[in-house]
């Protein structure tokens, strides 16, 4: 059997989750601050919409910015003389924006349930936003984050449709787990497609484990 | 003492109304007294700074001048900055944080001579220090969120309703709690609240509010003892209010009760309506000044007085002892002229 699916995807999913988990935390602060009602939805209107888009379609987008005639994608060859599209990196691309929708929507919703006193009584006693950020907003919608932030990493280890479309099927380069179960069955290999699966099945589960460990465990501790 | 003195004169549009206020405090505690949702909260939060006032301007005098909002010069401090502490409604202890962490947080901007220990022991915390907040009972979340406040030194202290999420039992002891520290703090607090048992207790002075408009201010006891108008009797719990016919300089007749009063002070044609405080009748016999005939009524047993709705609208309350249960109501009831409340519409 071939390891390097797993090693890719293993590798893809920890760092598209470093970059979606403090991404959606930001963008999530931001908007909640958001005075203008009108650009509020448009925006969580954008942040939302690759998880109601069909994967491909987002793949297309992906593929029209990063490609080589892509606004970025040009800029990224002709001043470091880096392709984007089909390298490993574009794996990265494809987990980040199919999962960022699931991360910034937990983490705005655990941050709209923590009473906003509590942001103002962080100002009244000079505490500095920044601050309240972290020790007051987030301290208190830790669980809704965390598990926001556990469902994004399964989302991004299962990505498939977009990562088809920016990045390929390159066995060792970009073949991730879920492009593996697929090429082994259109290879008719199913008993190594079996070994993929259960391979994902193990960390999914894991996944909704530590989610709901965590979740009883806060609601001893001070809830 | 220091010499303090805060300055607001504040307009917001708000949905129903729009709020506008100026007044000025020295030392001491101010009361602002309204029903609910008439802009009490958000002229306590403007001062604090968590929301904006359309324009307008807040000041404190305290060793020199220092201007929290001007809309006029474009100056909007940051709460962070403007050394003003509120007291929520619901106390906004940080529940992820023990009570030692929370008043830490206050301590951390101002490295006075406060310690957490000295906090701790003054406001009877001892052996809850590891506890968070949602172990607590409800007196020592308020002592947890004003030891908080006091560690950090500020020079105003704002009181949001600080008991109206609280039983009777407990809300008499803390209030007698809170007297002693707003007593002990050298500065300008500020109580807004519906209750005018609290306002009465708490407040040296005194504004009401009625939907965004200051309709009264002054010592504390003078607008309970003389409100003016029929909006402040109310809200200073007058239960007896009635609109009158004028009939010469010293008499009147209520339309409501159907009583001729004689009153001590001269009647103008301002004068619209009277207002009687339900303590303030006494048993008496015919033909009495401002007497009349108590025909039906309904009798209410409080633990400590008893309740008389008379058949012509009227309250009456009268003191008694828990013991006590036989009532004999008397078959007539007066009131002394100079307790006849005059009042403007």
């Amino acid at each position: 059997m071939d390891w390097t699916p797993i090693l890719i995807s293993m590798k893809t999913a920890s760092v598209s989750i470093l970059i979606t988990f403090f991404l959606g935390l930001i963008i999530a602060w931001i908007i909640i601050k958001l005075k203008n009602n009108t650009l509020k939805i448009i925006l969580d209107g954008i942040f939302t919409l690759p998880i109601v888009l069909p994967p491909t379609v987002v793949g297309f987008f992906l593929l029209y910015i990063f490609g080589i005639r892509g606004p970025i994608g040009s800029f990224f060859i002709e001043f470091f003389a880096v392709k984007i599209a089909f390298s490993w990196e574009a794996t990265v691309i494809a987990a980040v924006v199919m999962s960022f929708p699931l991360m910034y929507r937990s983490a705005r919703g655990a941050f709209e349930q923590v009473d906003s006193n509590l942001l103002d009584a962080g100002r009244t006693l000079g505490m500095s936003e920044w601050k309240i950020f972290w020790k007051v907003l987030f301290a208190n919608a830790l669980p809704g984050v965390i598990s926001g932030g556990i469902l994004a990493y399964a989302r991004g280890l299962g990505e498939f449709g977009a990562t088809a479309m920016i990045a390929g099927n390159i066995a060792g380069q970009t073949r991730t787990l879920p492009m593996a179960v697929y090429s082994e069955v259109a290879a008719g290999n199913m008993g190594d497609a079996f070994n993929y699966v259960i391979f994902i099945v193990i960390i999914a589960f894991i996944a909704i484990f530590i989610m709901d460990y965590i979740s009883i465990h806060n609601e001893k501790k001070w809830r | 003492m220091s010499n303090q003195v805060l300055n607001v004169n504040i307009k917001k549009k708000l949905k129903e109304f729009d709020l506008d206020v100026a007044f000025e405090i020295k030392n001491g505690c101010l009361g602002i007294l309204g029903a609910s949702g008439c802009g009490k909260s958000m002229t306590l939060k403007s001062i604090a700074g968590i929301i904006n006032p359309d324009e307008g301007k807040i000041t404190l005098i305290n060793n020199g001048e220092i201007t929290f909002y001007d809309s006029y010069s474009k100056i909007n401090m940051k709460p962070q900055v403007r050394n003003v502490g509120y007291l929520f409604q619901n106390y906004a202890l940080f529940p992820n944080m023990t009570v030692e962490e929370n008043i830490a947080v206050g301590l951390s901007k101002n490295n006075g001579d406060n310690t957490v220990n000295d906090l701790i022991k003054r406001f009877r915390l001892d052996g809850l220090e590891k506890r968070y907040p949602k172990q607590l009972s409800g007196g020592q979340q308020q002592r947890v969120a004003l030891a908080r406040i006091l560690a950090y030194e500020p020079d105003v202290i704002l009181l949001d309703e600080p008991f109206s999420a609280m039983d009777t039992f407990l809300k008499e002891q803390l209030r007698l709690e809170l007297a002693n520290v707003l007593k002990e703090f050298d500065g300008i607090s500020i109580l807004v609240t519906h209750d005018r048992d609290e306002a009465f207790q708490l407040c040296d002075e005194l504004l009401i509010l009625d939907k965004g408009k200051i309709i009264a201010k002054g010592l504390t006891y003078n607008i309970f003892e003389n409100p003016d108008n029929v909006r402040v009797a109310r809200l200073t719990g007058c239960k007896n209010i009635s609109e009158i016919e004028i009939i010469d300089d010293y008499h009147l007749k209520s339309k409501d009760w159907d009583v001729i009063f004689k009153v001590n002070e001269k009647l103008s044609s301002e004068i619209t309506h009277i207002g009687i405080r339900a303590h303030d009748f006494e048993a008496c016999v015919e033909g009495e000044v401002n007497s009349f005939e108590v025909k039906n009524y309904e009798k209410l047993e409080m633990p400590f007085e008893w309740e008389l709705t008379l058949d012509n609208g009227l309250w009456w309350k009268i003191d008694k002892r828990i013991k006590d249960h036989e009532f004999v109501v008397p078959k007539y009831l007066k009131v002394n002229p100079k307790n006849i409340i005059l009042l403007k519409s």
